[in-house]
């Protein structure tokens, strides 16, 4: 990484992209697990009415904006290596667009 | 001429906050492009980049407009469970489509996937947004930037397609409706 305070850093950009990806990935695991264990399930009804799906969103996002913080105090003004940061994050969206097609789920879950 | 309150709020979720949401990604994919085709002296003015920050907002705010209205208003409404003895399950639109094995499939499949995948697309676009204005002024320095934005656009374009397509489907199997009935027009002989 580059000296702090470069104009054109990109560290903002692999923070922002980085953690929402993971926000994603911790949606497909949430949905995956609340769907394979019932007690999970239950902690993640947050509200009634929308069941497990109030949680797993929830939590989702609470794990985006965590990490997004995080990632950009972590990388703001600094040069990141956009290959190692791309393929991180497309890894993590490529699972969290699988987890979240049924099937997959299903599979993992042996159903 | 009447729709009930629950039609209205479906249409809200689904065609004003979903449908203009989809077409701002598509406005963003368009921006994208763009910017990646232009070499040099494609600078907007100030009124130009004022209206395109404007824009970005506006999506995203109709983005978590979508999934907020659709899990908070409209799922409840979709999984809400009859009480015993109710044999009409037309206002348990879950019930019902569970109740036939032709139709089961637009839950268990459908709906389990839209309920899910619809998050990923405010969540990618907030950020897609964010990066296009923060590094608005970085022109050709960051074309790689702007190439894995592409990506991220087309993954949240994807995902509120599946849950646009599949919510206006599962709807003509098993409408969301009830509430008020509201009188959009007097009736004409």
């Amino acid at each position: 990484m580059k000296a702090a305070g470069n104009p054109v850093a990109n560290g903002a950009a692999g923070a922002a992209i980085v953690a929402a990806s993971l926000g994603c990935f911790a949606l497909g695991v949430l949905a995956v697990a609340g769907d394979g264990w019932k007690a999970l399930a239950t902690m993640l009804t947050f509200y009634r009415p929308t069941g497990p799906l109030s949680g797993v969103s929830t939590v989702a996002i609470v794990v985006w904006l965590v990490a997004w913080s995080v990632a950009h105090r972590a990388w703001r003004g600094k040069t990141v290596a956009w290959g190692k940061v791309s393929v991180v994050a497309f890894m993590f969206l490529g699972l969290a667009l699988l987890l979240t097609f049924p099937p997959v789920g299903d599979l993992l879950l042996g159903k | 001429m009447q729709i009930t309150g629950r039609d209205l709020v479906t249409i809200i979720h689904g065609m004003l906050f979903g449908g203009l949401f989809l077409m701002a990604c598509f406005g963003v994919l368009i921006l994208l492009h763009r910017s990646l085709s232009i070499r040099g002296g494609g600078e907007l003015t100030e009124a130009g980049r004022r209206r395109e920050h404007i824009f970005l907002v506006v999506m995203v705010v109709l983005g978590w407009g979508a999934v907020l209205s659709g899990a908070y208003f409209v799922y409840p409404w979709y999984r809400a469970i009859p009480p015993a003895g109710v044999t009409n399950l037309g206002a348990y639109p879950q019930r019902l489509l569970l109740a036939d094995p032709h139709t089961a499939g637009w839950h268990t499949l459908g709906m389990e996937w839209k309920e899910h995948v619809a998050w990923m697309a405010p969540i990618l676009m907030t950020m897609v947004a964010w990066v296009l204005m923060k590094y608005e002024d970085a022109g050709e320095e960051h074309r790689r930037l702007r190439s894995t934005a592409v990506v991220f656009a087309l993954a949240a374009l994807l995902a509120g397609g599946v849950a646009a397509g599949f919510g206006a489907l599962i709807d003509k199997q098993a409408p969301v409706t009830g509430g008020p009935a509201i009188n959009l027009m007097r009736g004409t002989r």
